[in-house]
């Protein structure tokens, strides 16, 4: 960023209406549009979660099929993971990251639009497939061979190759975005480790999506030429191996883990510093444990494959080295209780979320590193108790610090504050609701119930303990019910938010609620940790910090938008169903495919 | 590429322009899509049960020939970066131009050699060594075709007078990737035919 002297020119208003949304090259409007999809998907995925809850609420319940539960089932998981739990981080990140940071966009603003629409085209490829013959129904980690013709006929495994095909260069393309971002847009005196926390999580997530999504793709290319080109590379009686999916899958599959946990780490992060009144505890080891994780993330895929045979001195290996992971996540928590001890804690809505994250992840983590144990794993693996586990994680975890951040940044980007009463009614029945759903789990899976079954027999003893999972699931539907209610009246009565309604740290909170499209009239000049903290609060013997009086600004990386990006992602869109059904249709679609990129670099942006 | 002239001339915090530092993210990631096509080919290509097998089916000395224009086109790209470097734009685009052709020349014989392999029974459906042999080579040519196109688009512009002695970003970025490709090529090649 430049700072020299200069005028303001202010960027024209930019196109209205449905035009803007699909146009729209700013990082808050893309955010918001990767928010509200996720959060869209999230509600499927969720009624998808009940449907499931009531079909196993009673022993020998026939509201579904087998090949029906298999399919919500499926596509449960794969909704929750792609389309909701990443891009709402990413969504997270988009939004905040340049605010964060002190610049005035993401570094590649169109591709960060492109981004987000391979996303919607990926969604809408892989949700597609309940119109054209049947959802997928083998899992959402899609293992081959049961995912080859042979056993799912039906062209469900190839929307779901397909479907994460596009959202995955959607997300390399958007991490590869917030690399450079973050590495390269910083306003002056922010220095890596001056960064806030959450810009850190997202910056070594995007390390792990550059490089652990290939793996993925790798696999999905493997498994579509197998489907649709006679290869062999999954067929057994051909030579090739059942387990080179799995291995591929979870090179990817536990990465994708931390990339679905770090950014949670870092809103947690923010969170509880803000709402304790205090600078966070170990800014430092909190920084290094999260590279820490994302490293060891790389070398522990096989732990979830220890019960298809590998040797006793693999799965020792990868024993030990999954466990070592708790190290730097207990290192995470530690940080954050002692940044809460002594704190004059506000107790308000995200404290509250993150305080439940810290409880729910600890048990998730717990049960995580007797997963770990080998022993353990040959035992448990395949039941209800692995289920359990990666709620309380995921849930626990990812869902719990996702609604603290809602409650944290909402009245920054909708410039409402929302109702603290709704909030704590939301916050109590999910979290009561979160452990009757999935506490049980862990017991069901002791006492044996596998997974991805539709249904089980009265004698078995398990209808006490799952029908009191589904009275868990209804609940929280009625806390999501809660927030929805609670952020739909926000934005008609809510209290105007102002722009630092929490008191604050970081930057986001200097600028008005919502920002202005540019951020920042004058960039920042940043000489601490907790840049806002000291402006309004100056360290006893301090001189205040300097700011730069005029900034160049010639508003050329706020242009009114682009229709290019949309282009593209609907080429690859129409190309992906050609894939699936007709060759021809592939020609139409690599030549939106190219007037698009003809366009884009045409384009004066 | 049209605001070229005003961002270079921005300051970044790593001190590297933005286009330059994603193309290198992203050839990391691409690194990671070659190594496992790689990994998959190495793991396989003697476990298929039926013939064609590697040894007696590759021609080694027609991708040999190849192996040696891909590397001449990265020693043309280099000139021509060079040459625009040293304001030349007539050496721009015409060492551009033969780096494409190279490419294309490139191309022409991997598709030779897989018209020869099918004729001998190979193809991605036949055996394990078919289908690992044609993905990663192919997703190779691919990525080499990608390059062709894309230094065409650079020819274009640099005919127009787009590029000058200060201000040449796009073809150094050209560059890199045809260098990368030219890279997991040679990687490819011990692997796949001398090994």
């Amino acid at each position: 960023m430049t700072t020299s002297q200069g005028t303001i020119a202010f960027p024209q208003p930019s196109p209205t209406g449905i035009v803007r949304w699909l146009t729209t090259t700013n990082h808050k409007d893309i955010g918001i549009l990767y928010m509200t999809t996720a959060f869209f998907f999230f509600l499927i995925g969720g009624i998808e979660a009940l449907t499931m809850r009531l079909q196993l609420g009673a022993p020998e319940n026939n509201l579904l099929t087998a090949q029906a539960y298999n399919q919500v089932f499926t596509m449960h998981g794969t909704t929750m993971i792609f389309l909701f739990a990443m891009p709402l981080l990413v969504g997270f990140g988009n939004y905040l990251v340049p605010l964060m940071i002190g610049a005035r966009d993401m570094a590649f603003p169109r591709l960060n639009a492109l981004s987000y629409w391979l996303l919607l085209a990926g969604g809408l490829v892989l949700y597609s497939s309940f119109a054209l013959g049947g959802a997928p129904a083998a899992g959402w980690f899609a293992y081959a061979p049961l995912t080859t013709s042979q056993y799912s006929p039906t062209h469900g495994m190839d929307f779901w190759a397909l479907g994460i095909l596009l959202a995955g260069i959607g997300s390399t393309v958007g991490a590869i975005n917030f690399i450079v971002t973050i590495l390269n847009m910083r306003a002056p005196g922010m220095r890596l480790l001056r960064m806030p926390q959450f810009v850190w999580q997202m910056l070594v997530t995007a390390f792990l999506m550059v490089f652990a999504i290939p793996s993925l793709t790798v696999d999905a290319i493997l498994l579509f030429l197998q489907r649709n080109f006679g290869a062999v590379f999954f067929s057994a009686t051909q030579g090739g191996s059942v387990l080179l999916w799995q291995h591929l899958f979870w090179f990817f599959g536990h990465p994708e883990v931390y990339i679905l946990i770090l950014p949670a780490f870092g809103i947690i992060s923010e969170i509880v510093p803000a709402f304790s009144k205090k600078p966070i505890f170990g800014y430092a080891a909190l920084v290094y444990a999260g590279i820490a994780i994302g490293f060891l993330g790389f070398t522990v895929w096989a732990h979830h494959m220890f019960a298809v045979g590998m040797s006793p001195l693999a799965d020792a290996v990868f024993s030990l080295d999954s466990m070592i992971i708790a190290v730097p996540t207990s290192i995470k928590i530690f940080n954050w209780i002692a940044t809460l001890w002594g704190g004059k804690l506000n107790l308000k809505a995200p404290l509250l979320f993150a305080a439940g994250f810290i409880a729910l992840f600890i048990i998730g983590g717990f049960s995580g590193i007797s997963l770990a144990t080998v022993p353990i794993d040959f035992q448990v693996e395949d039941t209800f108790f692995v289920v359990g586990h990666f709620h309380y994680v995921l849930f626990g975890g990812t869902v719990f610090a996702l609604f603290g951040g809602f409650y944290y940044w909402l009245p920054k980007i909708t410039g409402r504050l929302l109702s603290e009463k709704l909030a704590r009614w939301h916050f109590g029945l999910m979290f009561v609701g979160m452990n009757l759903t999935y506490f049980p789990m862990y017991i069901l899976g002791l006492s044996g119930m596998p997974r991805r079954v539709f249904t089980y027999s009265m004698a078995q003893g398990w209808g006490t303990l799952n029908l009191i999972s589904t009275i868990g699931a209804f609940t929280i539907a009625t806390s999501v019910l809660i927030f929805l209610i609670n952020f739909f009246t926000s934005q008609r009565k809510g209290e105007k938010a102002g722009n630092d309604p929490w008191d604050g740290q970081s930057l986001e909170w200097t600028v008005s609620s919502p920002p202005p499209a540019y951020n920042f009239a004058h960039i920042p000049v940043v000489s601490s940790r907790r840049p806002f903290w000291d402006q309004k609060y100056p360290p006893a013997g301090s001189q205040p910090a300097a700011r730069v009086e005029v900034e160049k600004f010639s508003g050329e990386r706020l242009s009114e938008g682009s229709f290019w990006p949309i282009i593209v992602a609907l080429g690859l869109f129409i190309a992906a169903f050609g894939m699936i059904f007709s060759f021809w249709v592939v020609i139409p679609g690599v030549a939106v495919v190219f007037y698009g990129i003809i366009g884009w670099f045409r384009e004066h942006f | 590429m049209s605001q070229e002239s005003t961002a270079s001339l921005e300051i970044t915090s790593m001190g590297v322009d933005n286009r330059k530092l994603g193309v290198w993210v992203w050839l990391g990631s691409e690194a990671v899509f070659f190594s496992a096509l790689i990994i998959v080919y190495i793991v396989m290509r003697n476990n298929s049960v039926s013939g064609p097998f590697p040894r007696g089916t590759l021609n080694v000395s027609l991708t040999a020939i190849n192996t040696f224009i891909l590397i001449c086109s990265s020693l043309t790209m280099v000139t021509a970066l060079s040459a625009i470097q040293s304001g030349s734009q007539r050496g721009l685009w015409r060492w551009l131009v033969v780096t494409m052709a190279l490419g294309l020349a490139f191309l022409t014989g991997q598709a030779i050699e897989f018209t020869s392999l099918a004729h001998q029974g190979l193809s991605l459906s036949s055996n394990l060594f078919g289908g690992t042999f044609f993905t990663l080579t192919g997703f190779h040519g691919a990525h080499v075709l990608i390059g062709v196109i894309w230094i065409g688009f650079v020819v274009a512009r640099a005919l127009r007078g787009g590029y000058t002695q200060s201000n040449h970003l796009m073809v150094e970025l050209a560059g890199l990737y045809w260098h990368f490709v030219d890279l997991v090529w040679i990687i490819i090649f011990t692997i796949v035919y001398l090994i």
